[in-house]
């Protein structure tokens, strides 16, 4: 693998898991438990989609294809998408959403955070613009899944069935491969395995506050990063996000 | 034609309202960041306030329609994300603006320090979030009345 197909999936990783998530959360538009949670979870989508630009315009770039951000996102199949797992597990509940929220901006902050001194300029300025959006996710998410774990009885059984559904999936943020190798060699991003102490300490934190009990199991399904195989939820979502570019390729709006 | 100087493009574009608070203009928001002529070509630096601030777009043909319109025809825009926007670049008149037009101004400490209607310290928030990315939504307990405050990035 050459240096740059290497940061060409490193872009579409960082890309694809905001693109993925930021279309769930904005699944909730207009029909989120109240208008200030509404409001909040489409401004996330958007910064979201916003970083996606960013990370999908360079990987274009780098690939060197005539690809745009826009053609990237709306005309590539499952198989070629590099996003986490996570990221595109369904909505469920509200309790799961913000669940799978936190678990991200969590890893997120941290991984924006080692980007900043990262030695490709563009890749530090998007990390720059992207980590001022995220410590803001970050402190709204931490905050709703304590006031909601620490809430009622209902909101607190909600959460900890949240927690439980979703842990299995925090392990592949922090594996590595080849790609992963190459962009450490090159000074360009961290090896995701060194920041797990980190995170599992951010976590740990914010579970205490929250009264919820962290599974030990660290069982981690995988397959979504690279590409080797998504879970069927991500099918339903491209249908979904991609349809009109693809009955109607290149239609503006 | 003479070129106009820099100094008169950056009163042009003070007169530019922002798309969503039109009380302050672009140079107010403190997201042109260079003005600068190469040769023949106007080269206007912009930087967003959020990734995915969907006014961005409308700004960019702002700031071209307006420039136009002043007979400038060899312009070009370009995207700068780093150093961040920061809502410690907003001018003073900008935002003294903020506060008339009913918006609390960004604080360090994270939150309004009074309300923009009554001027009363007893201030909740609502939300973290608010009408556009830019605003988080919070409310006065004297006066009773909502407000929008300008988040502090
Ligand atoms: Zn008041």
């Amino acid at each position: 693998m050459t240096r740059q197909d290497a940061l060409f999936q490193f872009l579409l990783r960082m890309g694809d898991n905001t693109l993925i998530l930021g279309h769930r959360i904005s699944e909730w538009c207009g029909i989120a438990p109240v208008l200030e949670e509404d409001i909040a979870l489409a401004n996330t989508a958007l910064d979201f989609i916003g970083q996606t630009q960013f990370w999908l315009g360079y990987a274009g770039e780098v690939e060197g294809k005539d690809q745009d951000a826009d053609r990237l996102a709306f005309h590539r199949d499952a198989w070629d998408f590099r996003n986490v797992l996570l990221c595109e597990m369904p909505n469920g509940d509200f309790g799961q959403t913000i669940m799978r929220q936190f678990l991200f901006d969590a890893w997120h902050s941290i991984f924006l955070g080692r980007l900043l001194k990262s030695s490709d300029p563009r890749v530090a300025e998007i990390a720059e613009k992207a980590s001022k959006e995220v410590a803001y996710h970050l402190e709204r998410s931490a905050g709703t899944v304590v006031a909601l774990g620490d809430g009622t009885e209902e909101s607190h059984a909600r959460m900890q069935a949240a927690l439980d559904y979703l842990y299995p999936y925090v392990g592949e943020m922090f594996l590595s491969d080849e790609v992963d190798q190459q962009m450490a060699e090159a000074g360009i991003a961290p090896d995701p395995a060194t920041l797990r102490e980190e995170y599992d300490a951010l976590v740990a934190r914010v579970m205490a506050e929250a009264t919820l009990n962290i599974p030990e199991n660290r069982y981690a399904h995988k397959g979504g990063r690279d590409g080797y195989m998504h879970t069927e939820h991500l099918g339903h979502l491209l249908c979904e996000m991609q349809w009109l570019q693809r009955a109607y390729p290149d239609a503006k709006w | 034609m003479t070129q106009a100087s820099v100094e008169q493009i950056w009163q042009w574009l003070d007169a530019v309202p922002d798309p969503e608070i039109p009380v302050i203009s672009l140079v107010d928001l403190g997201i042109i960041r260079d003005v600068a002529w190469d040769d023949e070509t106007l080269i206007v630096t912009v930087t967003p306030t959020y990734s995915g601030c969907p006014a961005t777009s409308v700004i960019n043909l702002d700031i071209e329609t307006a420039l136009r319109d002043h007979g400038i025809d060899n312009l070009q825009l370009k995207r700068q994300l780093s150093p961040a926007w920061t809502t410690d670049w907003l001018s003073e008149r900008g935002r003294a603006r903020l506060e008339e037009y009913g918006i609390a101004p960004p604080q360090p400490a994270g939150g309004p320090d009074r309300c923009p209607h009554c001027g009363s310290k007893n201030v909740t928030r609502v939300s973290q979030f608010g009408s556009t990315p830019c605003k988080a939504h919070w409310r006065c307990q004297d006066c009773l009345e909502p407000f929008d405050y300008f988040k502090c990035i």
